[in-house]
């Protein structure tokens, strides 16, 4: 019988996928990737506590918030891709070092 | 007698097992553009986790937001910026041993919180059709953080023009 167990087990493979994408991935869009994937096991999560309290409205109202955010924040990021890419011709996210003193 | 909770535990195998696999494919594969498929696959799984756990509103919002638009901006990106045949510039990996105490450590604290005691769950699985309860919702209870999601998202996207739009010197 599956419990609520399994579904944080499966979330938590999801998330720590995700941050081993963030962690190694030298490539900018990959690692958005990576993000979008923990936020994906977030959300996953909140709608699994919220069936396994009674169905209760709150996590399924976070979740839609989530997935909002998430679509917001891959626009602005991918924007900032594309605007990386036309300065330094290249998405490397080792090679945009202007900032490092 | 036709055990209707054991078909379920089949598809949440299923659905789970399809869903890691492809978060697999996304966290391990050389290729950029492959990784940018195997989202997909990770994103539809996550629609039938959401299903099966009768959110049926939020499986059809992830479909339509992730599948439709998120992972076609993904798409878009991948193939209007890197060299995407070549693995050494399109998807070079870095930092394994960095990469590999952290993630192993957090993998370890979260099977060691799994594992620490019964979570707080009503007995009985309830389930029913979220959409009228999250109509209401969004416009009774939940209405101040709507409006603010609302104006963050039409900052997010005027913001994404005008970054995309602005002259490189």
């Amino acid at each position: 019988m599956i419990s609520i167990n399994s579904y944080l087990a499966v979330t938590a493979i999801l998330f720590c996928l995700g941050l081993y994408t963030v962690i190694t991935r030298k490539n900018a869009v990959g690692l958005l990737m990576g993000v979008e994937l923990i936020l994906n096991a977030a959300s996953i999560n909140f709608v699994a506590f919220s069936h396994f309290n009674g169905n209760h409205l709150a996590g399924n109202v976070f979740s839609l918030f989530l997935i909002v955010l998430a679509a917001a924040e891959a626009a602005v990021a991918l924007a900032i891709v594309v605007s990386l890419y036309k300065q330094f011709g290249t998405i490397d996210v080792e090679e945009a070092d202007t900032l490092k003193g | 007698m036709l055990d209707l909770p054991n078909l379920k535990d089949i598809a949440f195998v299923l659905i789970s097992v399809f869903t890691i696999g492809s978060a697999c494919g996304v966290a391990f594969s050389r290729r950029i553009l492959y990784s940018a498929f195997s989202l997909l696959g990770t994103f539809a799984g996550a629609a039938g986790l959401f299903v099966l756990l009768s959110s049926d509103f939020i499986a059809v919002t992830q479909i339509l937001i992730y599948v439709g638009g998120v992972l076609i901006l993904i798409v878009f990106a991948v193939l209007l910026t890197s060299k995407i045949g070549d693995v050494k510039a399109s998807n070079q990996t870095v930092n394994y041993k960095v990469a590999v105490p952290i993630v192993g450590g957090l993998a370890l604290f979260m099977i060691s919180m799994l594992t620490s005691g019964p979570w707080k769950v009503q007995e009985t699985e309830v389930y029913n059709s979220m959409v009228q309860p999250i109509g209401n919702g969004l416009l009774k209870e939940y209405l101040l953080p709507f409006e603010i999601v609302s104006i963050a998202l039409l900052g997010a996207l005027v913001g994404a023009i005008v970054i995309v739009k602005r002259e490189v010197k």
